[in-house]
């Protein structure tokens, strides 16, 4: 079915009220230039908003050094997409990465992944994340880059939920729905972002058809 | 925890919880932030319907469980998982200490899962000398606290952001600030370390979903993630009652519990797992996926029709959120380690009567937590009848079975009540109507509320003589008056009788009506119960009348829920108990919506100082009863000044107040304080327990504040 822009309007709506920064592009391009931008502008100190700055127990100080430059991790594009975005991403200095993440679990930048589905009334991604190297980009990194193909938005879980089903038929597999950042009110209810997984997300909603 | 042996300790470390200051405000301010919350999380679905589909699929599953765990075996087999059932607790934890020791594992880290706090995994794993860590940022704090959870959802909801700042400032052995943010961070980076020396996970699972073999993990944290993801070996520990046949299950029951547990229309994070995925760490870059399933009582309890409803919870905390108990005394006393009124009743069924005993007494029948389930129980109901239970295996304590022998006969219980008269004559003050001391048989801690006299003359005895003459009756109605309105506030009966009057209302007042049973069912006595119940329902018989009219809330929530469960096993009494139970009507819903009272019965009266209303259980949640009274005190011109929490429990419960009277006393005071901040000079409600109770209260504090059954009020104004 396709994506009504008021779906859209719902998605997104849906979305920020979960402190997600949503986009709109129309072009695979202007995702990588958002996503190059963006990491461009963090703070010098890279794992400043991540906690490395606190007094932090020796062991996990170590780990924090581990990260040096600037890393993006974008693990499920075809080589043609890699390569566009690696050429952006030599230009400003910053690494790009498809596999190997275990190697970077003290921190990485930003993951960057095209998603499955989205559902509309929750303002929810769908990722399929089989591959391990789609599930620790996006959840080791500090920001999450998510691109949104509009043809895939879909209005309730129940109406994604034939697709659901054929992605879970295909087994081994490991599904996840995103909505907004990792969170936790669990110090006296006071709602706090980034606990475990990354501290944004980006979502870029692309009108690809 | 509950380590309590009677019922005194048991109260004693109740009152330790309440004296908890920060406790207390983190409690109310969690139970009003959380009202307004989950009616947002709701607006705009129709969330009845929602329970009621969550509460029929749940309940088509429960009696297949064992057909469903042998269909999901193979399905998740077939996609190279290893699948477990364990019978008990501790199999369950031999299991999973078996697997780490085949797979050499040493450090685990966990995701959340009450099952795993049920069996007490971690003690298990570290007498085998492993190292656990808990990732989810409550059950780590606890966890390095040496505590167990006071919270389903919020498991470190008893403690401050200074508690937590010590214990990170022990744990990283640098001084931590108290600003939330920070100590999130500083979680952030210690337990990330965590999740990369470890060589298992292990997590809960919210679902196990038959069709595709996989299980559903609901989070927000995202830790669960991580735990699934980064260690070679992975564990999931899932109650059998988990297993439901079809991913749109699942679907439903995510449209309900993040709304239900924290107002968020759904968690950050749901994340489905079918089969070992891929692991860089494990053998042949697979993962090593176990699920142990844990049955520990639900097999059992699923072929228990009485009980079988209870496996229906979806954990999502609501019935703790709301509950007025659960914010007086957290978590810790409201359960032992799972918490709020599935607490109640989880704790007899996997962890015995020895924890549940003291505990279970420990509900005011409120039902708000009916009124939220995400999955439609009846919590309140079912804590009666284990309590029941309890007492029937235990053996029941005298003042219940003396209660329950004094109430069954009526003509005894009803001459008692008439000596009582005599009795109290040393201890009446002549003037208040209250007891000046209260008679031995009350301790001193009841002392929180003046006590009533029994009346002069029971309304029973005044009948007669009252009674009006109506020649062409529109309705013919039977009076239930319940003890209370009989024996000591037969005046609100005479003013209801009034008020009706003038509308073509033939009324009756069958003599061989006795106690609505309820205090019973409060006591465990069920078997009394059911036998007041079947001589309410012989006394007022239902082709004679067209509506029974009561002036108690709880009589009438009672009598027309209660009865026809508690006679439908008896042919000769079914059908009667459904006809009566049909008639059953409250005060207010008659007067206004049967006779049509409005502001042309009454006098106008000018300058009344505000009215406060009290919406008692019974009639708000019991009945489902909102508008009727207080349009009534509109038309009435009285003034009707909202308070705060008007639906809020007023601390009575009957017999409670009597168990638990320190619990009782804080109910009323939050109950009077609110009144008192509205400003009302006058309080009246729909129920002659809930007035006993306020009115007591509002005497001792010796707040000037008149205290008076909705009848009352309108029947002075009636012209
Ligand atoms: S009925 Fe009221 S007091 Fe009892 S468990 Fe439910 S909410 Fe708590
Ligand atoms: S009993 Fe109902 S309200 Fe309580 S946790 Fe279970 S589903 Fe939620």
């Amino acid at each position: 079915m396709q994506a009504t822009s008021e779906m859209a309007d719902t998605f997104t709506g849906k979305a920020e009220l979960v402190s997600a920064k949503v986009s709109r592009i129309k072009t695979l391009a202007e995702a990588f230039a958002y996503t190059v931008a963006l990491c461009d502008g963090k703070e010098m100190c890279p794992l400043l908003v991540s906690g490395c700055e606190l007094n932090l127990s020796d062991p996990s100080l170590q780990l924090c050094r581990e990260k040096t430059g600037k890393i993006i991790a974008a693990p499920d594009l075809t080589p043609e997409q890699g390569a566009e975005l690696r050429a952006l991403c030599a230009a400003r200095g910053m690494e790009l990465i498809d596999s190997g993440l275990r190697r970077h679990l003290g921190g990485l930048d930003i993951g960057f992944t095209v998603c499955d589905l989205g559902i509309a009334e929750t303002g929810t991604l769908v990722l399929n994340s089989a591959s391990e190297e789609v599930r620790l980009a996006t959840m080791v990194s500090e920001t999450h880059v998510a691109v949104l193909p509009l043809s895939k938005l879909r209005a309730t879980s129940y109406e994604a939920e034939p697709e659901l089903l054929a992605f879970m038929a295909d087994t081994p597999g490991y599904l996840a729905f995103i909505t907004g950042a990792s969170r936790t009110a669990d110090i006296e209810r006071v709602l706090a972002l980034g606990v475990h997984g990354p501290l944004e997300l980006h979502i870029l909603l692309w009108e690809d058809n | 925890m509950q380590d309590a042996d009677t019922l005194k300790e048991y109260r004693k470390q109740c009152q330790q919880a309440m004296d908890d200051e920060f406790l207390r405000q983190a409690m109310d301010s969690f139970a009003k932030a959380y009202r307004s919350n989950r009616v947002k999380a709701f607006s705009g679905m129709n969330e009845k319907e929602l329970i009621a589909e969550i509460a029929a699929a749940k309940d088509a599953a429960i009696v297949r469980l064992p057909e469903l765990y042998e269909e999901f075996r193979v399905k998740a087999e077939r996609a190279g998982v290893h699948v477990h059932l364990a019978r008990t607790a501790a199999e369950a934890n031999e299991i999973i200490c078996l697997i780490a020791k085949e797979h050499g594992c040493r450090r685990i880290v966990k995701s959340k899962s009450m099952t795993a706090e049920e069996t007490m995994l971690n003690h298990r794993l570290e007498a085998d000398g492993l190292t656990v860590t808990e990732t989810d940022l409550g059950e780590w704090i606890i966890q390095l606290r040496h505590e167990g959870p006071s919270h389903m959802v919020m498991p470190a909801i008893h403690l401050s952001r200074y508690q937590v700042a010590e214990l990170f400032t022990d744990v990283t052995r640098k001084q931590q600030d108290s600003d939330i943010e920070k100590l999130v961070k500083v979680a952030r980076r210690e337990l990330r370390a965590k999740y990369i020396e470890a060589d298992m996970g292990i997590s809960g699972a919210n679902f196990a979903v038959v069709e595709t073999g996989g299980i559903g993990i609901v989070t927000n944290e995202g830790n669960a993630r991580l735990v699934t993801t980064l260690p070679r070996v992975h564990v999931a520990l899932c109650g059998v009652d988990k297993l439901t046949p079809t991913l749109h299950d699942a679907l439903r029951i995510i449209k309900a519990l993040p709304r239900n547990a924290t107002g968020q229309a759904i968690t950050s994070y749901v994340t489905w797992i079918t089969g070992a995925n891929a692991c860089a760490a494990g053998p042949q870059g697979k993962k090593e996926y176990h699920i142990v399933f844990l049955d520990n009582g639900r097999l059992a309890l699923a072929r228990d029709p009485d009980f079988r409803q209870i496996l229906r919870c979806v954990r999502c905390g609501a019935c703790a959120n709301v509950c007025p108990v659960y914010r007086l005394v957290g978590g810790h006393r409201m359960g032992h380690i799972y918490i709020g009124a599935i607490g109640l009743l989880l704790t007899y069924f996997f962890h015995g009567r020895d924890k549940a005993k003291n505990l279970i007494q420990n509900c005011i029948n409120c039902g708000a937590c009916k009124e939220v389930c995400a999955a439609g129980i009846d919590l309140p109901g079912l804590i009666k009848k284990v309590h029941a239970r309890i007492q029937n295996e235990e053996g029941h304590p005298l003042p219940s079975v003396l209660l329950a022998k004094v109430m069954s006969n009526r003509k005894l219980f009803h001459t008692l009540l008439k000596t009582a008269r005599w009795g109290q004559k040393p201890v009446k003050d002549g003037s208040t109507g209250y007891l000046r001391h209260l008679p031995m048989i009350f301790g001193r801690e009841q002392n929180f509320r003046a006590l009533p006299v029994v009346a002069d003359q029971a309304f029973r005895d005044e009948w007669p003589a009252i009674r009006p003459q109506v020649d062409q009756p529109r309705y013919r109605v039977a009076l239930f008056s319940g003890c209370v309105q009989d024996f000591v506030y037969p005046e609100q009966l005479k003013a209801g009788v009034k008020v009706m009057s003038g509308h073509g209302v033939a009324m009756e007042y069958p003599m061989g009506q006795s106690c609505c049973g309820l205090p019973l069912v409060m006591m465990g006595e069920s078997k009394a119960a059911r036998d007041v119940a079947e001589q309410n329902v012989k006394a007022m018989d239902p082709a004679r009348c067209d509506y029974i009219v009561t002036l108690c809330a709880s009589c009438a929530s009672h009598l027309k829920h209660a009865y026809p469960k508690m006679l439908a096993g008896d042919p000769s009494l079914a059908e009667a108990a459904r006809a009566f139970a049909a008639k059953i009507i409250d005060f207010s819903s008659f007067v206004s919506e049967v006779l049509g009272v409005d502001r042309n019965d009454f006098r106008p009266q000018a300058g009344q100082a505000g009215t406060a209303y009290h919406s008692p259980c019974h009639l708000c949640r019991g009945l489902g009863v909102t508008e009727a009274p207080r349009r009534l005190l509109r038309e009435a011109g009285l003034n009707y000044v909202p308070s705060a929490e008007e639906d809020v429990c007023c601390g009575f419960g009957g017999t409670f107040s009597m168990k638990f009277p320190e619990e009782s006393r804080e109910l009323l005071k939050k109950k009077l304080d609110n009144v008192a901040a509205s400003g009302a000079g006058e309080l009246v409600t729909d129920c002659p327990g809930c007035v006993m109770q306020l009115r007591g209260g509002a005497e001792m504090r010796g707040d000037a504040l008149r205290v008076r059954h909705i009848a009352e009020a309108l029947a002075e104004r009636k012209k």
